[in-house]
């Protein structure tokens, strides 16, 4: 007697979360048509890390790739989670700014060069504070200045999350791409347990977290566009989308009476759940982007 | 952190190839590896956790008693075990000579 054997699509398709940061943003590119730029050869580390004990790495912990995404022009920027937790220093920042301002510089030329950030990343790196700060402000004003000519397309895979000053950058992005696995807010979790206690959020309750912070959540919410599956040919073609579409009609930010007007419609006297939000604030994202 | 350097002079034969394998994340390390343009391999390592350079030099003895190329090695470590770091040696060493 012969059974069929039936292998189900997740067992042979290819992660996402489990390629390093190169190899996701390679990932994304046309066949053959891409090139890293500054790369680990290159060697431009980070100058402070090695004065307080830390090893460097020979990319900073960014790393850029210029190419063609659907037959378009296309520059991703990617931060490794596995190194300081994705954290963004002088020189990672400095990376990711010249790269969305050469960007900005070729679509105003007339060649419309979209960004794809894939962000894994906690934030400022604490050993370069204000640096850190200093590039997180850079990078924003950066994505600013391209969004108006061109996408800037973020993807938030997991499993590190995107949280800090580089979630604003998420925050402002054209389109936000997102797996259920991955996390997305402003204040980690642990940060909001340390300075308000347990009983506000209990970092170490997962379902908690996933149900506020999780990918599911946020698209449901409206505050990220789509919820691909952990799948390296579904996110390169979600990214794909997202390029042909081009500059969105009005960007999330611009729409400030509408989340005004969300935010003050909200029951305060009660608790809040994630469900009950996504009810009311999914039926008004529909068409606005 | 600690810096650590070994020369392998006996290590002679032409390499045209470089590699780079590896992350700095905590218990894994980077590797570049390239060509080097005087004979003999150099090897230079960075590592986070102090007082290791005997296990270091074990590994690189080992490593070069099998390789010959003329290469010079960059090594950033976040704590990788013996094992771990001859795997990424390992892995290198297959980039380049595909």
């Amino acid at each position: 007697m012969k059974t069929p054997t039936i292998i189900p699509d997740f067992v042979n398709r290819r992660s996402f979360i489990e390629l390093d940061a190169r190899a996701r943003a390679q990932s994304l590119f046309d066949e053959g048509a891409w090139k890293e730029l500054v790369g680990p050869f290159d060697s431009i580390e980070s100058p402070w890390l090695a004065k307080q004990g830390v090893a460097p790495q020979s990319d900073d912990g960014c790393i850029v790739i210029k190419g063609k995404i659907g037959g378009s022009p296309a520059v991703a920027i990617a931060f490794e989670g596995a190194f300081q937790g994705g954290s963004v220093g002088e020189v990672s920042g400095a990376k990711m700014t010249a790269a969305l301002d050469l960007a900005t510089r070729d679509s105003e030329a007339g060649k419309p060069t979209a960004a794809v950030l894939l962000l894994e990343t906690g934030g400022v790196r604490l050993q370069e504070a204000n640096l850190g700060l200093a590039a997180v402000a850079e990078i924003i004003s950066a994505a600013f200045a391209l969004r108006q000519h061109a996408p800037v397309i973020t993807i938030v895979a997991g499993t590190v999350g995107c949280f800090g000053g580089m979630s604003l950058v998420a925050g402002l992005s054209s389109y936000t791409i997102m797996t259920r696995e991955a996390r997305l807010g402003l204040n980690g979790p642990e940060v909001i347990e340390q300075e308000s206690g347990i009983d506000e959020f209990d970092s170490s309750d997962r379902a908690l977290i996933w149900a506020i912070n999780g990918g599911e959540q946020r698209v449901g919410m409206g505050l990220a566009d789509s919820l691909v599956e952990d799948d390296a040919g579904k996110i390169a073609a979600a990214v794909r989308d997202c390029v042909r579409q081009g500059v969105p009609e009005k960007h999330r930010t611009e729409q400030v009476e509408l989340y005004r007007a969300r935010i003050a419609a909200l029951d305060t006297s009660r608790q809040i759940d994630p469900a009950i939000l996504r009810q009311q604030w999914a039926s008004t994202t529909r068409g606005v982007r | 952190m600690e810096k650590i350097e070994f020369n392998y002079p006996e290590a002679k034969r032409l390499i045209t190839k470089r590699a780079h394998v590896g992350v700095v994340g905590s218990g894994d390390m980077e590797v570049l590896l390239e060509p080097n343009r005087e004979e003999g391999s150099r090897v230079f390592i960075t590592t986070s956790v102090n007082g290791f350079g005997d296990a270091w030099k074990a590994v690189f003895d080992r490593f070069f008693s099998k390789f010959d190329g003329a290469v010079r090695i960059y090594i950033n470590d976040a704590g990788a075990t013996p094992g771990s770091v001859l795997l990424r040696l390992e892995q290198a060493v297959e980039v380049i000579e595909q």
